[in-house]
């Protein structure tokens, strides 16, 4: 999660002639991760009785937060090497920015979820299984209309995105994907989880990391990094990306 | 009925800086505020609060010519060159004055 904003950054710097902010501030998205994707990797391995390792979650708390900051690292440190304007806009509200990211709500629900789960137990768990496990995949699909309407609306917006960072919200997804699934597969996680790793890795945030940007790189255009998050990386892993990580990573399990 | 002037500061921006606004008007000598909802549309592009990242809000504060004075100059120094910002502010009457 650290490392991706770092190959993501000279691409958009160089490749799409972005300027500093932007392209830290995309290349932040990009290290951090979608649980909505996430959950659909988890329901299309369940669907195709894949096993995966139960610990995956944690992996999501995990690389939501080292993403963001490296972000966050990226356009101060490399702005404060810049003229006497870049050096007024290098000074970051840390307190605020760690309070955002490490208490927003999608950490602290994936932190919470996972302790309150783990604490309860199977056990425990059981009466609540209806509602949370039986009801798990029509509230994803409800989640998921409502996100398609989301993302359709801003398909104007594509215009002021330009080809390139279309062509960056497609391209980046399948080579951090293979990354994340490589480095799965190599670590030791069975196909599906070096799935859902891949599926991680090739995520955008959509909610976490605008928040935080927006703290933090107050200066960076949120249209960009949204429109290739949310309107083209995001359908993207869900139709195409999903499916490609699984065969790569059945294709590494079984060589 | 009898009222007593005061300001009225209304301001509205991007839901990311409610935090910050907030901290800033009561330290700046607000006694209190009022935050809604909103959703809107301007130079920045449209904020449809269609999801998470695209919220807006409208924060009102009724104060003292100073304090209104005060947290405008702040919020026009320190995020209206970044963030989708518009500020006002109008006469109003309140009944009790000691509560502004």
């Amino acid at each position: 999660g650290a490392c991706l904003p770092l190959l993501a950054y000279p691409a958009l710097r160089m490749l799409g002639r972005l300027n500093g902010s932007d392209a830290a501030s995309i290349a932040g998205h990009y290290g951090s991760v979608s649980v909505v994707t996430f959950a659909v990797g988890v329901s299309f391995l369940v669907k195709k009785d894949v096993a995966f390792e139960e610990y995956m979650p944690l992996f999501v708390a995990l690389m939501e937060v080292p993403g963001i900051v490296v972000g966050v690292l990226l356009a101060r440190v490399l702005a404060s090497s810049g003229g006497a304007e870049d050096r007024s806009r290098a000074s970051v509200d840390w307190g605020a920015l760690a309070h955002e990211i490490f208490l927003g709500k999608s950490v602290v629900l994936l932190a919470g979820g996972l302790v309150i789960g783990w604490i309860a137990g199977p056990k425990g768990l059981e009466p609540m299984s209806p509602l949370f496990f039986g009801l798990f995949k029509g509230v994803l699909a409800l989640f998921l209309l409502e996100m398609g309407l989301v993302a359709a609306s801003r398909i104007g917006e594509f215009k002021r995105a330009g080809p390139f960072l279309i062509g960056f919200g497609v391209v980046t997804p399948v080579v951090f994907g293979t990354i994340g699934t490589v480095v799965g597969h190599t670590t030791g996680l069975s196909a599906g989880g070096a799935t859902l790793l891949g599926v991680l890795a090739a995520s955008a945030s959509y909610i976490a990391a605008p928040a935080a940007m927006r703290i933090a790189i107050p200066e960076a255009n949120p249209t960009l990094s949204i429109v290739t998050a949310l309107g083209v990386t995001f359908p993207f892993n869900l139709t195409l990306g999903v499916p490609l990580y699984h065969a790569i990573a059945t294709r590494l399990t079984s060589s | 009925m009898n009222t007593h002037p005061k300001k009225l500061l209304v301001l509205i921006g991007e839901y990311a800086l409610e935090r910050f606004l907030i901290r800033d008007a009561m330290r700046f000598g607000a006694h209190g505020y009022t935050i809604a909802d909103v959703r809107g549309g301007g130079t920045h592009g449209t904020r449809e609060a269609d999801w998470e990242g695209n919220r807006s809000i409208r924060m009102e504060i009724i104060c003292d010519p100073d304090v209104a004075r005060a947290i405008s100059e702040h919020v026009l120094k320190n995020y209206c060159a970044n963030y989708s910002v518009s500020m006002y502010v109008t006469d109003v009457g309140v009944l009790r004055p000691e509560k502004f």
